[in-house]
Formats: C-alpha cells, sequence, structure tokens
C-alpha cells in the first residue's frame, strides 16, 4: 500500500451545494488515493449522497473545484465520468434484471466487430474478470436469478471492467448477509491492493473500522472532520456525527399520566423485514421509532396496520387483540397510518386538494348515496384552519404544492378519520424549517389531546425533540428502549449501530 | 410554489366559473365540424340526419361511456366489440328458441334482454376478475376474451349469420326504430347510460375510487381502498354497458354473425380518448365521450354527404382527428408544465 500513499487521485476542494435556496454542503473537502478505503459517513441528510453525486459529476457543485489527478476537472454529467476511471455502485443497484451476467458487465460499452457484438470474447473477458474477483458465477445466468450478494459482484466485475480508478459505494453491505459482507470486504481489499481508491459510504460503524483507513465525518452539510481510523473509537465517531444542540424547534414535552391506560401492544410481531418486535404505548404518549434506513421500522408500522402480512406475534388495540387485513380496518379501529412517501403512496399529486383530503373519508361525505359536495368543502376548510394549508385554491393540483403543504394535507387527510392512535412515518421529510416546528407543535397538540402518537423518523433530533420514550431497532429487530435522560443521539445511535443491544431484546427477537 | 402560497388558506375550487378544457375542447371541435359539415351540405342538419346521426352514435357511445370507466381505473378492455358479438348472437338464439314457451311477444324480447344483461355482468366480470386476483395486465386478458368471444360467436352461427325469428322482429322493432316524442329511442337509451354514468363517476364514492386507482392504485390502496373490487366493477359495468348497447343494436339488423361489432372496441376507445379522458387512466370524463362518439360518427356522415373526400376515407380522416385531439391535450399539458416552471 506504502507505494501508491498520499496520492490523491480524486479530491473535492471547497465544494459547495445548494438546491434552489436550500444549502446542502458548506465548502467540503475531501480527498480519496489511490489504494485507500475512505469511509464517509454522517447522519441521514448530512449531505453524503449530494457529495457523492458531485464526485460523480451527476450533480454540479453550485461552488467549489473537482481535481482529478491534481488538475481541476468539470466532470461530464449523466455517469459520463466512467469513462474517467470514476465508477459508482449505488445503494439500488443498477443491473438490467432479464440480462445476462456477460451482458450486464459489458452492458454500454459492448465490444463489436463490423457492427456485430463479439459475444464469445466479452464471455471470456467477463469470466476473466470474475475468476480474478475469485468468485464463481456463470457468466451466462441471468441476473434476476442471482442473489444480492452476487449482483452486488456483478456490479463490482462492471467496475474492474470499466478499468475504474476511483470507485464510490453507497451502503454496499445495507442488503449483505454478515457472510456475504465478508467475502465482500475481501474483494474490497483485493481492489484496494490494486491501487483503486474506495470511497465507502455506510452508516455500521464496525464496518467502517474495519475495511476504511481514513473517515470524513459530514453533519449538516458540514465537514466535521477527517481523521486516520486508528485514532478513533467507534462511540468517539457516533459523537462527532451528532452532537448537536436542541433548539426550541420542540415544544415542551407534557409527559402522559403514569396510569395511562396501553391503547397499543405488540408483542413478538413478526412479518416481512421484522424480526419479533414488542412494544406498548400509552394514551397521550409520543413514543419515537429511531433506527437506520432498513432497520424495519417502516415494516412494523406497515405490519400493524394491515398493509403487510403478518406472519406471527399478537396487536392489541386497547387491550383487544386485532389482525388487520387492510388499512380500512385500521381506521375503523381507531388507526391511522401516514406513510413517508408522500408523493409515491400518500397522495395523489394530479388532482386537487379535496379529494385527497377526503379520499380516507369518503363514506362520511355521502348522503343518499350520492358525494355530498358542501360537507367535502367544509371538511376542506376545517382542515385548512386547522393545520394551516396554503395554496391558492382547492383546484390546484397537489403535485404542485411545497412538501410542507403536502405534509400538512396529509395530517389533514389521516386526521379526517378521528384516530385515536396515529402512526407517522418520517413526519418533517423534505421540509423547510419554519413547517417543521409547525407539524412538530401540532404534533404535540395532538399528544396534549389525548391521542397516542408513533413517529417514525430517521432524524434524530427529531425522534428526541418529541418523544416521550424512543424505540431503536436494528436489523428487523428492537435493540432498545430509552426514556427520559437516556434519549440522547450518541445512546440512540449506539443501539442503532449495534454498539450496544439490550440482552432482553436479543432473546425474546430468538425466543 | 410561490403561486401556491400567495394566499393564506385554501379557497374552494369555483368550479361553475372555470371552463373544463378537457371537456370544452372536443365540445369546440364538435362544433366546428358540425359547421363544415352544414357548410358542404345544408342537408346535414336536416332533423331526419340528426335523428340518423345521433342513433348510430349511440352503439358505441353507451359502450364508451363503460369504457370511461375501465379507463379511468387504468385499465382496458379489448373485448367490447367481440362481446357485443357473442351477446347478439346468444340473444338471438335464445329468442327463437322461447317463441315456443313464451310465444312471439314483449315476453321473449324481455326473455332476450335478460339474457343479454346476465351475459354481459358475466363476461364483464371475468375480464376483472382475471386481471384484478389473476394479475395478469388487462391488455393480455381482454385480447384473450376478445379472440374468445370472436370465435365462439362464428361457432354458434356455424361460419354463417344467425337471424332473428321474423316473428319477433315486430316486438322488438321499436327498441331501434320507435321513437320517444320524436326521440329516437336508441338517443335516449345513449343519454340515460350517459346521465346515470356521469352521476356514478363524479357523485359517488365509486367514481371517486375509479380516479384515485388510476391516479396512483399504491395511494389508492394506502387510502382503505379495495382496489381489486373496484377495478372488477368498472369491467362489470363495461359488459353492463356493452349489453345494453346489444340490445338496442340486435332489433336494427335482426341478425348477427362474425363481422358484428368488429372494431368498435378501438371506436369506444377513441370516443373516450377524444373525450379527454386519458388513457393512462385517473382522469375521466363522461361527458366528453359523448362528445367523442357523436364526432367519430359524424366524420362519417359527413363523408357520406359530400364528396370532396371518399367515403373510403373514412377510417383515414378518423385516425387523424383521434390523433389531432390527443395532440392538442398533450400540448395543453404540456403549457401547463412550462407554466408550472415559470411560477416556481
Amino acid at each position: 500500500m506504502a507505494e501508491f500513499a498520499s496520492q490523491a487521485i480524486l479530491a473535492a476542494s471547497r465544494i459547495s451545494k445548494s438546491f434552489g435556496e436550500v444549502p446542502v454542503l458548506f465548502s467540503v473537502d475531501f480527498d480519496v488515493r489511490a489504494g485507500e478505503v475512505h469511509a464517509l459517513i454522517g447522519e441521514n441528510g448530512a449531505g453524503k449522497s449530494t457529495l457523492i453525486k458531485i464526485l460523480s459529476g451527476l450533480e454540479a457543485p453550485t461552488s467549489g473545484t473537482i481535481i482529478l489527478d491534481g488538475a481541476p476537472v468539470r466532470l461530464p454529467p449523466h455517469g459520463e465520468a466512467e469513462a474517467m476511471g470514476i465508477v459508482v455502485i449505488h445503494q439500488e443497484l443498477n443491473l438490467a434484471e432479464h440480462l445476462t451476467v456477460a451482458e450486464s458487465i459489458f452492458l454500454g460499452r459492448e465490444w463489436t466487430r463490423f457492427g456485430f457484438l463479439r459475444r464469445g470474447d466479452m464471455q471470456n473477458e467477463a469470466q476473466r474478470i470474475l475468476d480474478s474477483l475469485d468468485v464463481a458465477i456463470d457468466t451466462n445466468r441471468r441476473i434476476n436469478t442471482l442473489s444480492v450478494a452476487d449482483k452486488q459482484m456483478v456490479e463490482i466485475a462492471k467496475a474492474i471492467s470499466r478499468e475504474a480508478r476511483v470507485l464510490i459505494m453507497d451502503e454496499p453491505t445495507a442488503v449483505l448477509t454478515p457472510a456475504e459482507t465478508k467475502t465482500f470486504f475481501e474483494q474490497v481489499r483485493r481492489l484496494k491492493a490494486k491501487g483503486v481508491a474506495i470511497v465507502f459510504i455506510s452508516h455500521k460503524l464496525d464496518e467502517v473500522m474495519t475495511l476504511s483507513d481514513r473517515i470524513t465525518v459530514l453533519r449538516d452539510g458540514q465537514l466535521i472532520a477527517t481523521v486516520e481510523t486508528g485514532d478513533l473509537t467507534p462511540d468517539a465517531i457516533a459523537e462527532m456525527m451528532v452532537g448537536r444542540e436542541l433548539s426550541n424547534l420542540y415544544p415542551p414535552k407534557h409527559e402522559p399520566d403514569v396510569d395511562a391506560p396501553l391503547v397499543l401492544e405488540v408483542d413478538g410481531l413478526v412479518a416481512l423485514g421484522v424480526r419479533g418486535v414488542s412494544f406498548a404505548l400509552r394514551q397521550g404518549e409520543i413514543l419515537g421509532f429511531a433506527g437506520l434506513i432498513g432497520s424495519g421500522r417502516t415494516a412494523v408500522m406497515e405490519a400493524i396496520v394491515g398493509l403487510s402480512d403478518v406472519h406471527a406475534g399478537q396487536i392489541r388495540v386497547r387491550g383487544k387483540p386485532v389482525r388487520f387485513s387492510g388499512i380500512g380496518e385500521a381506521i375503523d379501529a381507531g388507526l391511522v397510518y401516514m406513510t413517508k412517501d408522500r408523493k409515491g403512496k400518500g397522495l395523489l399529486l394530479n388532482i386537487g386538494l379535496q379529494p385527497n383530503l377526503t379520499l380516507l373519508t369518503i363514506k362520511r361525505h355521502i348522503r343518499h348515496g350520492f358525494l355530498n359536495e358542501a360537507s367535502e368543502v367544509e371538511a376542506m376548510e376545517r382542515a385548512t384552519r386547522r393545520f394551516d394549508i396554503r395554496a391558492r385554491d382547492a383546484s390546484v393540483k397537489v403535485g404542485q404544492l411545497s412538501g410542507g403543504n403536502q405534509q400538512k394535507l396529509m395530517l389533514g387527510k389521516a386526521m379526517e378519520t378521528d384516530p385515536d392512535i396515529v402512526i407517522i412515518d418520517e413526519p418533517t421529510r423534505g421540509i423547510d424549517v419554519g413547517t417543521k416546528q409547525q407539524i412538530y407543535h401540532i404534533i404535540a397538540a395532538l399528544a396534549k389531546e389525548g391521542k397516542s402518537i408513533i413517529v417514525v423518523s430517521s432524524e434524530m433530533q427529531e425522534v428526541i425533540g418529541l418523544s416521550h420514550r424512543v424505540v431503536v431497532m436494528r436489523e428487523g429487530r428492537r435493540t432498545g428502549t430509552l426514556e427520559g435522560a437516556e434519549i440522547t443521539e450518541g445512546e440512540i445511535m449506539r443501539y442503532a449501530a449495534g454498539l450496544k443491544g439490550e440482552e432482553d431484546d436479543v432473546h425474546r427477537a430468538s425466543a | 410554489m410561490s403561486t401556491a402560497q400567495a394566499h393564506e388558506g385554501v379557497k374552494p375550487a369555483k368550479k361553475r366559473f372555470r371552463i373544463d378544457y378537457h371537456t370544452f375542447g372536443p365540445f369546440v371541435a364538435l362544433v366546428a365540424l358540425c359547421i363544415l359539415g352544414f357548410a358542404l351540405n345544408p342537408a346535414f342538419a336536416s332533423e331526419g340526419n340528426i335523428a340518423n346521426l345521433l342513433t348510430r352514435s349511440a352503439f358505441i357511445g353507451i359502450i364508451a361511456v363503460g369504457a370511461t370507466f375501465v379507463i379511468t381505473a387504468g385499465g382496458i378492455d379489448l373485448s367490447v366489440g367481440s362481446m357485443a358479438a357473442v351477446i347478439s348472437g346468444v340473444m338471438i338464439i335464445v329468442m327463437n328458441t322461447m317463441i315456443g314457451t313464451t310465444g312471439t311477444g314483449v315476453a321473449t324480447v324481455l326473455v332476450g334482454c335478460l339474457a343479454s344483461v346476465a351475459l354481459g355482468l358475466l363476461a364483464g366480470f371475468v375480464n376483472g376478475f382475471m386481471t384484478t386476483k389473476g394479475k395478469i395486465e388487462a391488455f393480455i386478458v381482454t385480447l384473450g376474451t376478445m379472440g374468445i368471444f370472436r370465435s365462439l360467436v362464428t361457432y354458434l352461427a356455424d361460419g354463417g349469420t344467425l337471424s332473428l325469428a321474423f316473428d319477433i322482429r315486430d316486438a322488438y322493432r321499436p327498441v331501434y326504430y320507435g321513437n320517444l316524442f320524436g326521440v329516437p329511442i336508441p338517443v335516449v337509451v345513449f343519454g340515460l347510460v350517459a346521465i346515470a354514468g356521469w352521476i356514478v363517476l363524479n357523485r359517488t364514492a365509486f367514481g371517486r375510487y375509479c380516479m384515485a386507482i388510476g391516479s396512483n392504485e399504491t395511494v389508492a390502496r394506502y387510502s382503505a381502498i379495495k382496489v381489486d373490487r373496484v377495478r372488477t366493477l368498472t369491467y362489470v359495468i363495461q359488459g353492463l354497458c356493452v349489453s345494453v348497447a346489444t340490445i338496442i343494436y340486435v332489433p336494427r339488423l335482426g341478425s348477427a354473425s362474425s363481422s358484428t361489432g368488429v372494431l368498435w372496441e378501438l371506436e369506444a376507445i377513441a370516443a373516450v380518448i377524444i373525450g379527454g379522458t386519458m388513457l393512462k387512466g385517473g382522469y375521466g370524463r363522461i361527458g366528453g365521450t359523448v362528445i367523442g362518439a357523436i364526432m367519430l360518427t359524424t366524420i362519417g356522415n359527413i363523408l357520406n354527404l359530400t364528396d370532396i373526400i371518399s367515403n373510403y376515407l373514412n377510417g383515414a380522416v378518423q385516425g387523424v382527428i383521434i390523433i389531432a385531439a390527443v395532440w392538442l391535450q398533450r400540448g395543453n399539458l404540456g403549457r401547463i408544465n412550462i407554466f408550472r416552471k415559470a411560477g416556481s
């Protein structure tokens, strides 16, 4: 490794980036050397993905320079930077499912002779690359028949065939099992030994510690530090990733009564992506769900409200066992779920506000079998006042509203059902700070009214600022439940990253 | 963003003063077409011609009302023409065989109509069930049933023509040739079907569900809508519309053969699209569909009345009109998009 040392192939100097008026990166410096693994870490929304996009040319920086081999360059957009040796492996793998392994490896730069494909040559070359990686994958197999780990390997083979000098990997291990991760690491080390510069994004601190040579921490778009991995403990890194003060963004917490009844109890819930989760929700309580992306929080909520199948476990609403077969039944029982995917699952973007607001509760606006428009208009006015929804008029297409107004509209839609239990998945994703504050106050007010609320959020600040108690999940399991003074970013991060886990929870999960 | 947030609060949509371009556009086109027709041959505006034109557009129109539901909910039904043919055939067979028991009067005709409705509902349900529960694309399911229905009618007619017994024709004739206060019966039925369709699509929860599903199926599912049930029902409504259209079609010729209802599915879909409903679903306009159906018949009618363009080019002119109508709608949408970019 020494032979490549201190020779930055790709560097970013004083890079800033704003989307519209929202700044996401502030004068960040970053560089990666030949033959090193440089880990990039930070909370969700810290600006890691944006930095990667800039490093690979998918986004242009607002200011600052990219330096390739010591000379400033302007990277071409649309992934053409691959030709310059900068290859990105995205978190959601970019492989055409119906092509064969060999076809995938050469996709977009096929070898041809007189306009015809040199199938045999490409096959042999693909085989040679896979052999050099020491993986046994048949080059004739179709991508959709491969395991996720094998697909990952094909992506790496593809990167090698493009003679990648810089390989950027966005959470490559998120979908791998521990055994697969181990094989994957071997490949990464092999590439490293060949002098490839590797940028590695991961939320798993233990992996970062094992694999990386240097670590760069981003927080809120700012460069916090770039350090040699050996100099730090995982705890110190967790501190660096978080370590902010709570602002007055959040309303004061009103603790629910100690003897408030349990409105929702979940026992040993098993579903797709959920491996035995138990928790209870008290009346008037705000229960936070923290964890990394893909830790199974959304899966838990969707299983509870009947959007996905429950394989095992018990759910009780006010003491009564329930098993909802669809969201309609959950609503009848006083449970409402607000999806985090506002645009894909929550709202109809191509129609106006009013039909969106009443879509869940349209039956309440029916008189003698027909829609009563006056009553719908009234509901719209009510929701507008209550949630401060702003639009020119109710016929404006929802897709044209700002994220904040969309979120408020979704809140209105959910609250139209008059629920006792409100589950909100990512309440403030993609929303400006002003609206965030409004939504936090609405949530707190609802809890004060006696509604019981679950807030699933990847923004740790939010979970801490709102919740009375916090459940931390990791890999489909509950690893901890924090209360009162225990609710700190460092503590949540330790449970979320797997540095800490309740014995009790582990036992319960395996039982 | 700035325009959307310029004012405090949300005012109710001012429906009455807003012009619905998707319906209004086709209406303007139809009026223009009529003026053109009148200019080319004043006989176009004669009472007899108008009545004839509307009567002829009733079949496609009624079927297209059903198709509006299917398409609004994000589906497609290619089988309607063949379905109309097979229903006609079975109706004729049923009525011919019932002469012995129920005579040659209205009773037999009613039995035939009942058979028609039952078959329409059943065929629609089969299409819907296979699409939703079988999880096969609507295009494929109805392409399959299209072939099945078409060959069934050929088989039933033994390759020839099924003819309604002459004894029954007198009792059944008024359904096509009769009139109510001077309005031909098919036009009355077309009007009633269209009004019923408009009410169901715009004034019931079901109609709202259709639009929601066509707009985004996942949002619909997350909004407690029973997507499969609603989808299936749209095909059942389509089947019912086909059977109603068949009931008024059979007395016209009193026969059914393998060439009955050929290409009706395409005309029905064209009427729906000309009317401003989006083929990808989520937005349905019954009024537009009615205008679309009338427009398609008007084109043929005008070509019949003049000799500027050969009548043999009817299909070509229709094709041009369909493409032009959709192009104009897209242009409209494009303008809205540009406007949005400028506004934010």
